[in-house]
């Protein structure tokens, strides 16, 4: 069976981490399983954790009053959910849940942000790990905003 | 200027079918014989008698052009028309017209088709094409993306090719409901999930201009080179011949050197509004 360490270091999210640091965020970590249906966090909740699918399917959702919520994005394998534990106040900004089985490491948010804050070459390195995903999902958002594929009236 | 390609020949509605809600395909007589062979990518001119005449992509099967497919969307007066007709009405026909996907170029090349919404229309007769000829081409990765799991053009189509095992089909859509378990996102990011070889992929890109817009920017980062993607230009369009100056773009007739150019000949273009 793979340590965790190395799980977590082969993650895309730290792959290439220096084997110091490696071993500094793997000490905030841990295997977490959901299963279909399970949520990860929900809007407006402490965001104490954030997530790399090692695999599975999870569903980013806004929950609309009186109508079933709506799903604005899937992250699979590889990807990191959850980007708020990075952000004051902390809080999530909407659910996520997995729709399929998911199997995943958590991480302790209060743990890696305490390890970021005490070394800044660490936090740096985190946050350019962090940065692109941040704008290829805010890129994402301007895409989905725009609603290309729309009845011709709301294009105008 | 030859009559043939300037007067509209009328031909019939042989069917019609529903598509999405706003969206229909109909099988039209193909009329004189030249019309029957066209090329992946190219469009004829559809005329609605006292109504105008639009661009429609042909959408079906080259190597079977018995008669002339088009999938229309109705958003104006004339597309209204042409959604609306019924077997046995008749419609105005030029064409074919225009320069289509470069399936000669891609051969030997891993194939990355980029649809979005209605843009898988004129991408079907390319996909036709490889389907049949598929010993010609690499791996072939079909990535498509549309707003919602009820705006999934030719579904069932492309439920069957993800069947293949020769053919990688990627669906998502912009946002759906808890009864969706597919992906969703925007169809650019998929792009780095991929793990492609940039440097021998040939790009065929075809959806609404700002979708094409981010999509090249996922190829240019993942490394495929401007000559390699080819995308299929929407312009408002009157002779269809290179004449009236009516898509012309710099040196570039849209209707005559395209629809499809390659993105170092339409670089300036896309982020251009419309003219
Ligand atoms: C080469 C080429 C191939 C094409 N192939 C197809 C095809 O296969 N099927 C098809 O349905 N259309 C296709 N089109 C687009 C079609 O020609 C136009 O939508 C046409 O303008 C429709 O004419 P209309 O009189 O119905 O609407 P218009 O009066 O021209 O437009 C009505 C309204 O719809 C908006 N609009 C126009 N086109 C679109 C669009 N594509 N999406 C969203 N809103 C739009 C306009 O801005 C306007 O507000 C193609 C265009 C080109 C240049
Ligand atoms: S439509 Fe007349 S030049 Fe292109």
């Amino acid at each position: 069976m793979k340590s965790i360490a190395r799980i977590v270091c082969e993650h895309p999210f730290f792959q290439g981490l220096d084997g110091e640091f490696c071993d500094l965020v793997c000490g905030c970590a841990r295997n977490v399983r959901f299963n279909q249906g399970d949520y990860l966090f929900h809007e407006g909740g402490d965001a104490d954790y954030l997530y790399l699918i090692r695999y599975g399917q999870v569903a980013l959702e806004i929950a609309v009053p009186g109508k079933p919520p709506v799903r604005f994005q899937t992250l699979h394998d590889g990807d990191l959910v959850g980007v708020s534990w990075i952000l004051p106040p902390y809080h999530w900004a909407y659910d996520a849940r997995a729709i399929t089985l998911t199997r995943a490491i958590a991480m302790d948010a209060h743990c890696l942000r305490k390890k970021c804050d005490e070394d800044p070459v660490l936090g740096y390195d985190v946050l350019k790990r962090l940065l692109p995903i941040l704008t290829s999902r805010l890129h994402a958002t301007q895409l989905q905003i725009l609603d290309v594929y729309g009845a011709p009236e709301q294009l105008e | 200027m030859s009559d043939d390609l300037m007067v509209p020949e009328p031909v019939r509605v042989l069917r019609r079918q529903q598509e999405l809600a706003t969206t229909w395909t109909l099988e039209l007589e193909s009329g004189r014989a030249g019309r029957r062979s066209f090329l992946p990518g190219q469009f004829n001119m559809l005329y609605i008698f006292g109504v105008g005449e639009v661009p429609i992509s042909l959408s079906g099967d080259a190597g079977q052009s018995e008669t002339l497919i088009h999938t229309v969307r109705a958003v104006g007066p004339v597309s209204n028309k042409l959604a609306a007709l019924k077997p046995m009405d008749t419609v105005g026909l030029r064409g074919p017209f225009g320069v289509g996907w470069p399936m000669a170029a891609g051969e030997g090349a891993d194939l990355l088709i980029v649809a979005g919404g209605l843009g898988l229309a004129p991408l079907r007769p390319a996909i036709y094409h490889v389907l049949r000829h598929r010993e010609r081409y690499g791996r072939v990765i079909l990535l498509y993306g549309t707003r919602s799991p009820d705006d999934i053009l030719y579904a069932g189509q492309l439920e069957e090719w993800n069947k293949r095992p020769d053919v990688e089909v990627h669906i998502t859509v912009d946002h759906a409901g808890d009864d969706w378990l597919g992906k969703i996102g925007v169809v650019p990011s998929l792009v780095p999930t991929l793990g492609f070889d940039p440097e021998d992929t040939v790009a065929m890109v075809c959806g609404p201009e700002i979708m094409m817009r981010f999509t090249v920017n996922a190829l240019r980062d993942a490394g495929v080179e401007d000559e390699s993607i080819y995308l299929s230009m929407e312009r408002n369009m009157k002779c269809a011949l290179g004449h009236c100056g009516h898509c012309q773009f710099g040196s570039t007739f849209v209707c005559k050197d395209g629809p499809v150019l390659s993105f170092d000949r339409v670089r300036g273009l896309l982020s251009l509004k419309e003219f």
